[in-house]
């Protein structure tokens, strides 16, 4: 029974992996970011009912928690540098480097 | 081994006594000229005048009680302090002391005698000079440091007087440093000393090591009269210290390149005393080291016997007065090691010459200084000639130096050489005839100086006008040349000074008997004729080239010195700078490209790794995945193991 929900949350953030690595608008590697972190908590409360206990489902709202947060801060800066640049491309914010 | 060495018997009181005052007069002129510079500079010289004479009388007075002992009491010694203290509740490990024997006062009377004279006739010589007050400071210096040598009862007094007179020496060869070639040949000669002076220093650590004193007294109780390999190894060692000091072969390259030196100079420091200090060394160390028929004694006697040709052979080539003169210096020398390497049979010999030699030397050292006052310091023979009518004492008390260091009869020289090479023919036979040889040439290459000089034609420059010098310094030189008339018969004759050191260096079972026709004695005259009658053809009947000719081979083997600079250059200086050469080369290329080369290393290599940070956030979150992706592989793996 659990084998499904495991594979479902492996789909889910290879999907959010992929689309990190090849999406370039910065919404959109945002989204697919969210996607791995709730293929996560999917894992976690996954194996919190296989094991029974409830640890799982409490760092499942940890990670709700820090993903709320990231999305702020995130989006924050995401909106900054399409209102100085007029591009949301993630390839287009490549000044830090060497 | 002759056991007539007399004990050495502690001394207090009388004029020797207070023999450290000979020491003390120079060096308080020395510290006052040099302390109170230029507020000295009036008079000075007067000062360093009276310092050496004060020196004298203390030498003379001191000699007078000395012969006023018995024979056997004649070696006194005075103690004066403490040198260096040993281990709490042990005896101090060097007492300085002064050791006034017949040996010692021999050369201190020679010293301060001569010496004295030298200052005297530098007040005249250097009266154009405005650093004179300078140069008698480092006379007076030189006096006082050359005393300590002689008269110390001790390795490290010795040796102290011994690094003070090369200090001296280097300072008065320097003294016109603003003459580069000046400048070179100080710093020549006190480079070739150091090598001796190693030699000298390494000897005395032997003693120290083999017999655990440093002091004359307690080697003579300590050393047995038979050679064994130590003590033919601090044999060789002293001998090595005393060929740099008295510039014998193979050191002795510094000595014609210090005639840069102002003449006084080269007539006190390298002709009559300091470059005696070798024989000296060789004479005092007789007793311990340098054992009748020993190796050591040996080896002395080569030396002697081969740098006195070298020194006459190069003396036959140079134009240079002084530096004919210089050559003639390591020649006679070479005939005192020669005398000084027979043992007690040759001390006296060598000793007498040595004393002689000081007089004759001076006395045409300073003639030839006397010529170059007159001639606007010209130095090259080629310009002179026909000296003799404008300048007659010197012309007539060079003369007698000449006639005195060829061994014309009934002079000085003829007595003590003639006794060095008749002892030297009876106990080393080959060496002996090598020095008859060396007196023939001796008689050409003396000859050819007096020719060139003071008779033929006039060679002299335009602007030459040459007069006689002042009496301050014709009389220093009429004073010497007497003792180069008298000094030689009235010390060797009647075997006085034999009888005299013996005391301190021992003598033969047999007293020599002079005898004025035997066979090495005549061979030596006729030799001498025959040099002298050469020298007249050459440079006497014929004109003198103005210029120097270009000459054969042999020529130019002696006036290069015998290569004598080329062969050090060959075989220390090259070597030396290929030796820098390769530190420098492993100091760049090995310790610095180590350094460097790995500092290039991690630059390069972290410039070529930076090129990862592309600034492509997408680049980094796949380099994360790919990290995890094996990271959980890795765990999965050991996991499973």
């Amino acid at each position: 029974m659990t084998t499904h929900y495991l594979v479902l949350s492996g789909l889910l953030f290879a999907i959010g992996a992929l689309g990190v690595l090849i999406r370039r608008n910065a919404i959109v590697v945002f989204m697919c970011v969210e996607l791995m972190l709730n293929a996560c908590n999917l894992a976690f409360v996954t194996f919190s009912r296989q094991v029974g206990n409830l640890e799982g489902q409490v760092i499942a709202f940890f990670v709700m928690v820090v993903a709320a947060a990231e999305v702020v801060v995130g989006l924050a800066i995401i909106v900054t540098i399409f209102r100085t640049r007029r591009s949301a491309s993630v390839d287009d914010a490549n000044l830090l480097k060497y | 081994m002759e056991s007539q060495i007399a004990e050495i018997t502690q001394h207090t009181g009388g004029v020797i006594g207070v023999s450290w005052l000979m020491i003390a007069f120079p060096l308080l002129g020395a510290f006052i000229l040099l302390v109170f510079n230029r507020f000295t500079n009036r008079w000075g010289h007067l000062l360093g005048v009276a310092m050496s004479l004060a020196s004298f009388v203390v030498a003379v007075l001191a000699f007078f009680e000395l012969i006023g002992f018995g024979e056997e009491a004649r070696r006194r010694a005075v103690h004066l302090f403490e040198f260096i203290p040993g281990m709490p509740g042990e005896p101090p490990m060097v007492d300085m002391g002064l050791l006034i024997d017949p040996l010692s006062i021999s050369f201190a009377l020679l010293i301060t005698g001569v010496g004295s004279l030298i200052h005297i006739y530098s007040i005249g010589y250097m009266s154009h000079d405005e650093h004179r007050r300078r140069f008698f400071a480092y006379l007076n210096l030189f006096v006082a440091a050359m005393l300590l040598l002689v008269l110390a009862d001790n390795y490290v007094g010795l040796f102290i007087g011994w690094e003070g007179v090369g200090l001296a020496s280097y300072l008065l060869i320097g003294f016109w440093q603003f003459k580069p070639s000046a400048a070179v040949a100080a710093k020549k000669a006190f480079v070739v000393n150091r090598v001796g002076d190693f030699g000298l220093l390494v000897g005395m650590f032997v003693i120290w090591t083999t017999f655990g004193t440093l002091a004359f007294k307690d080697l003579a109780a300590q050393t047995s009269g038979v050679e064994n390999g130590t003590t033919l190894a601090i044999g060789l060692l002293l001998l090595l210290g005393a060929c740099g000091k008295s510039a014998q072969l193979p050191l002795q390259s510094w000595l014609l390149d210090a005639m840069e030196g102002p003449t006084p100079v080269s007539a006190l420091i390298h002709a009559a005393t300091m470059v005696t200090a070798g024989v000296y060394l060789v004479v005092r160390s007789g007793a311990f080291f340098f054992h009748e028929g020993s190796g050591a004694a040996l080896a002395v006697a080569i030396v002697g016997a081969a740098t006195l040709l070298a020194g006459a052979i190069i003396g036959c080539a140079k134009d240079d007065i002084k530096k004919g003169l210089a050559g003639s210096t390591m020649s006679q020398i070479g005939y005192m090691m020669l005398g000084a390497g027979l043992g007690p049979a040759g001390y006296a010999f060598a000793i007498g010459h040595l004393i002689t030699h000081g007089f004759f030397k001076a006395d045409m050292f300073l003639g030839a200084g006397s010529v170059m006052h007159g001639m606007n310091d010209e130095v090259d023979m080629r310009k002179y000639g026909a000296l003799r009518k404008v300048m007659p004492v010197t012309f007539i008390t060079f003369f007698i130096g000449y006639l005195a260091i060829i061994g014309f009869p009934l002079l000085s020289g003829y007595f003590t050489k003639d006794g060095i090479i008749e002892t030297a023919v009876h106990h080393q036979p080959v060496l002996g005839w090598l020095a008859v040889l060396g007196a023939g040439i001796t008689g050409f290459y003396m000859s050819r100086m007096v020719f060139m000089t003071f008779f033929g034609q006039k060679r002299w420059a335009d602007d030459a006008h040459p007069h006689e010098s002042p009496a301050v310094m014709t009389w220093p030189l009429i004073i010497l040349s007497i003792g180069s008339i008298f000094l030689g018969g009235y010390l060797i004759l009647s075997n006085t000074l034999m009888l005299f050191l013996s005391p301190a260096v021992g003598r033969p079972a047999e007293l020599p008997e002079f005898h004025f026709t035997s066979v090495p004695g005549l061979a030596t005259l006729a030799l001498v004729a025959v040099g002298a009658a050469f020298a007249w053809m050459r440079y006497g009947r014929v004109e003198v080239p103005a210029v120097q000719p270009r000459g054969n081979f042999l020529t130019t083997f002696a006036r290069r010195d015998l290569y004598g600079d080329a062969l050090n250059e060959s075989l220390f200086m090259r070597p030396g700078q290929w030796l820098t050469r390769i530190a420098v080369f492993f100091d760049n290329r090995g310790v610095d490209g180590l350094v460097n080369g790995l500092a290039a290393g991690i630059g390069g290599s972290s410039g070529r790794l930076r090129r990862i940070q592309t600034g492509f956030a997408r680049t980094y979150a796949l380099s994360i995945l790919i990290g995890a992706a094996l990271l959980t592989g890795a765990l999965l793996l050991v996991g499973n193991i």
